[in-house]
């Protein structure tokens, strides 16, 4: 057994967990935060991809004692309050999603995509950065498309900040 | 058109849910007491099961119970079923082998389930299903279709000597033989439609639990029909009676024809939370699992004739396909090869003589059954692929071979089976032809050529039958079901309204579009409208979402709902306004008297319905209507597709340059969701077309792409963005004039992509998918001629 603190969502959080428990499991399994989904078992399609110390990562390729002392944001909590992130609000507007399974892991991973690479983003860019989440639904068009609105935002409000 | 209401680009309501992580899908419930389940299931592809020792497991940390096919037979749990009969040409009825959900003497296909481990923990669970000791004695295994039914191969099923299920036929044989016997041009061409898997992003699940108290079981389960799944689970597998069984299908993510139909793995947890003592049993697919043992889709080979006359018209097609059933039959897996294949032969053609026949057949594999278009791609793709192939040895331009043989006049009685109602083809080719630029095409491939890129062009007009279907029809055909909807309208007091509805979403967006038909109706904001489905407690009976019914069938049933309340509504209204019955209308959310300036609120007269005070003599109080719809005919939803590709020699690489989708829905209730609809349902047939391909080892069945490394799913890197349009011509079929526009995508691409490959390539067939292996081969066989050109 092992004993794993971490911070989720801004708030501290310990657990006693067997050794070979994935983070993903700790989180949905042990914390609740069923926002984080499992997809596939070869670390493919992206569904579980969260943050972990800011960058993004996918949770069902780490054990949950690695991310000991670490700080995680999950889906849960990206919004601040009722204020939708930017991407949350883009894939909305632009219909980014349908059966909504793939959408937590796409939304951080579109989330870190901007923040890595700073906006706005162009289509191939996204198109290639997204290689590691699988959508079953979308065809990904307005999934793109959306990731293009809400990096275009970001770099304008980023600009503004300066 | 209002803000909200029909045809409307209406933003989803049901996002914030999951745009927040706040979804609701099966894996994600934990009821109290919850064990977990994890099947041991067969490594060979057909083995004689000679016995099973459990003791190991058994006795393992944190086990509650390890559960075989012998204790499902001693508990007379019945064998799951495939629900449309189907007649072999001779008259017989098809030769169902059984299927139970616990294979007990024989294992058929990598994956079959030939235990249940229920342990405390997952982790437990599958550390038990490890020490679970089967003997198997293995048996010769076919996985092919082109060898299942040599007298040598091995036989899977007793009832189903040389694995033939059915021997089916549709059409006028001899009309056929004699078209053909007279062409002044005949196309013979040997397709195959190569084996999918769906692939849902969220793997199946269920949570089977039995109250002992009132010796009722509840099931929550990945599933687009949950009264279906009700239905079979009581009425064929003999779970529980119906009124001791609640299905529950919460969110769903993605089901595509997957999710339809009633798998072992639920069957068993419901039993097992009852051999437990009624502890919720779970259990949550892996992505492995999902490869094995989900239905998987198409796997046809055919071989087809198409004759032409003199002037270029049709005059007969002739069609002979074997189709693979995989191990076991599934739910609807009869009538998916035939009568929603054969039925669609016709296309979008006046062709006067058409016959097909249909093998069903056994083999190794998991079962086959309904994937996104279900028989209705595959005859698609096969009728254009004939076309393109026509064109190009008739020397003609394939859109004008199209144009020549388009249906024009409607009602149009087709040879099988099928009266197209409405439909405009030259519409759609106009449009997407002219959206595409075709006839810039020309300088368009020199332009690519002197950038050594090999480009191509290929056009697919698909139709498809939808809005399944009318009950009597169906069932003079063979379904086990009618396939009507139902719908209920609860006004409540205060003026806000829920609607539940036998329908069920998984994507689709049916908690706005169906909100929106209400807010056209009533003139409520959407967000006092609540869509309730997927519960068979909270709905009175409904037949679920596939065949892109939800629109067509399911909203019809709400609109009859929505007369009658409108109706009663009225009545009270005039009550209160002490007008006449007939001189109300609802405008705005308002009943009013027309041409006066007295009017109720909806509100208000919602309020009077239930108070009862002041109600019209002998009126029931409330405001509550439900109304069942049962279709009058299939939809016939149509359009053109346009794929333009180059292709790199050097490497086979296929790139889609351009995409353009012309379609024909009939009403739309919200473009955004449609547009939505027909992006996924293209990126599957270009999937299909390109990427994807379920691989069985023809020596030992062994699945070889089983896993999201090995089977090819188009990534977002691997798609262009596509470049819809739509035209309408309105399906007087139902109420709404709605046709349907779920599966069209899937259905329409295969064919444009692969027509532009071959053409790109300046070859006659490529089978799919069009690998850059496969491509880059073709394209050194062809190299030479084309060299030489
Ligand atoms: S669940 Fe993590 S990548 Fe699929
Ligand atoms: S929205 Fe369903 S998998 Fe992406």
């Amino acid at each position: 057994m092992a004993k794993v603190s971490l911070t989720v969502n801004g708030k501290a959080l310990t657990a006693e967990v067997e050794d070979r428990t994935l983070l993903v499991q700790l989180l949905r399994d042990v914390f609740g935060l069923t926002g984080t989904h499992v997809g596939c078992d070869t670390s493919q399609c992206g569904a579980c991809v969260i943050h972990l110390d800011g960058r993004a990562v996918k949770s069902c390729t780490l054990l949950a004692a690695q991310a000991d002392g670490a700080a995680v944001t999950t889906i849960e909590g990206l919004a601040v309050g009722d204020e939708l992130h930017p991407v949350q609000a883009a894939f909305r507007e632009h219909h980014g999603l349908q059966c909504g399974f793939c959408t937590p892991g796409m939304i951080m991973s579109a989330v870190d995509m901007i923040n890595r690479l700073g906006g706005p983003l162009d289509e191939e860019t996204i198109r290639h950065e997204l290689e590691g989440n699988i959508c079953r639904c979308t065809g990904y068009h307005n999934i793109v498309k959306a990731i293009e609105a809400a990096s275009a935002q970001m770099a304008g409000l980023s600009q503004a900040a300066e | 058109m209002g803000v909200e209401g029909i045809g409307a680009r209406v933003l989803r309501k049901e996002d914030k849910r999951f745009i927040t992580g706040r979804g609701r899908y099966t894996d994600d419930m934990a009821p109290s007491k919850t064990a977990q389940a994890v099947f041991v299931r067969s490594p060979h592809a057909h083995a004689r099961i000679v016995a099973i020792d459990t003791s190991r497991a058994k006795a393992a940390p944190g086990v509650i119970d390890v559960l075989t096919g012998a204790d499902l037979a001693a508990d007379k749990i019945g064998g799951l079923i495939c629900g449309w009969m189907i007649h072999s040409k001779d008259g017989t009825p098809m030769k169902a082998g059984a299927h139970p959900a616990i294979a007990r003497d024989v294992a058929r296909h990598v994956g079959d389930q030939v235990a249940i481990v229920v342990a405390e923990t997952k982790n437990q669970a599958r550390d038990a299903a490890e020490l679970v000791d089967v003997t198997y004695e293995e048996l010769p295994a076919v996985v092919d279709l082109a060898r299942a039914t040599d007298p040598d191969a091995p036989q899977i099923h007793p009832e189903a000597p040389r694995n033939i299920i059915y021997e089916w036929s549709l059409g006028d044989a001899a009309a056929t033989d004699a078209a053909l016997a007279r062409a002044a041009h005949l196309v013979t061409l040997d397709i195959a439609n190569n084996r999918l898997v769906p692939n849902a992003i969220e793997p199946r699940s269920a949570i089977g639990s039995y109250d002992p108290a009132e010796e009722h079981f509840t099931l929550y389960n990945t599933s687009q029909n949950p009264h279906v799944a009700r239905l079979v689970l009581s009425a064929f597998v003999g779970i529980a009676p119906e009124h001791k069984l609640r299905v529950v299908a919460p969110d769903v993510g993605g089901g595509f024809g997957s999710k339809i139909f009633i798998y072992p793995e639920e069957t068993a947890c419901l039993w097992a939370s009852k051999r437990i003592g009624g502890r919720p049993v779970k259990w949550t697919a892996d992505r492995s699992e999902s490869f094995m043992v989900d239905a998987h889709g198409r796997d046809h080979l055919t071989h087809a004739q198409m004759a032409f006359d003199a002037d270029h018209r049709i005059i007969g097609f002739k069609v002979a396909t074997r189709a693979n059933i995989g191990a076991y039959m599934s739910t609807f897996s009869s009538c998916v090869p035939t009568y929603l294949y054969a039925t669609l032969l016709s296309g979008q053609y006046d062709i006067p003589a058409i016959y097909c026949e249909v093998d069903a057949i056994y083999t190794n594999t998991a079962p086959v059954d309904a994937y996104r278009g279900a028989g209705r791609p595959e005859a698609t793709y096969l009728v254009e692929r004939m076309m393109e192939t026509a064109a190009r040895e008739l020397g003609v331009d394939p859109a004008e071979l199209r144009r020549k043989n388009f249906i024009r006049t409607f009602p149009h009685q087709t040879p099988v089976i099928m009266a197209y109602d409405a439909g405009d083809y030259d519409a759609t080719l106009d449009a997407a032809l002219a959206a595409a630029d075709y006839a810039g095409f020309g300088a368009r491939k020199a332009e690519a050529a002197r950038r050594g890129k090999l480009r191509g062009i290929g056009l697919s007009c698909y139709i498809e039958a939808c809005g399944i279907a009318p009950s009597a029809a169906v069932g003079s055909l063979g379904a086990g079901v009618g396939l009507w909807e139902s719908a209920e309208v609860r006004v409540n007091p205060v003026g806000t309204v829920e609607v539940l509805t036998g329908s069920h979403a998984h994507g689709q967006g049916h908690e706005t579009t169906f909100a929106q038909l209400v807010n056209d109706r009533l003139g409520i904001g959407i967000d006092k409208i609540a869509i309730v489905h997927g519960d068979t407690d909270k709905v009175q009976f409904g037949m679920g979402t596939y065949g892109s019914r939800s629109g067509a069938v399911g909203m019809s049933a709400i609109v009859k709902a929505l007369d009658k309340v409108e109706a009663k509504a009225k009545k009270i209204a005039a009550h209160l306004l002490e007008a006449d019955e007939s001189d109300i209308v609802i405008e705005d959310g308002k009943l009013k008297v027309a041409g006066t300036d007295r009017e109720k609120s909806f509100l208000e007269v919602a309020l009077a319905a239930y108070t009862g005070h002041s109600l019209p003599a002998g009126m029931e109080p409330g405001l509550k209507e439900g109304a069942f719809y049962d279709p009058t005919n299939f939809t016939f939803p149509a359009g053109t597709y346009v794929c333009e590709v180059e292709i790199d020699p050097g490497t086979g690489k296929t790139e889609i340059v351009q995409f353009v989708a012309a379609d024909d829905f009939g009403k739309i209730i919200n473009p955004m969701i449609v547009e939505g609809q027909v992006h996924g349902g293209i990126a599957q047939g270009i999937g299909q077309a390109l990427l994807e391909e379920a691989v069985y080892d023809r020596e030992s069945g062994q699945l070889m792409t089983g896993s999201y490394m090995d089977y090819a799913m188009p990534r977002a890197d691997d798609l262009p963005s596509f470049r819809l349009m739509t035209t309408e011509t309105i399906c007087p079929g139902n109420p709404l004039g709605m046709k349907g526009c779920g599966e069209a995508g899937a259905i329409g691409s295969p064919p444009a992509v692969i027509n532009a490959i071959t053409d790109a390539l300046g070859i006659r067939d490529i089978a799919m998918p069009a690998t850059p292996a496969r491509v880059w081969e073709a394209y050194r066989a062809a190299a030479p001629a084309m060299a030489a050109e």
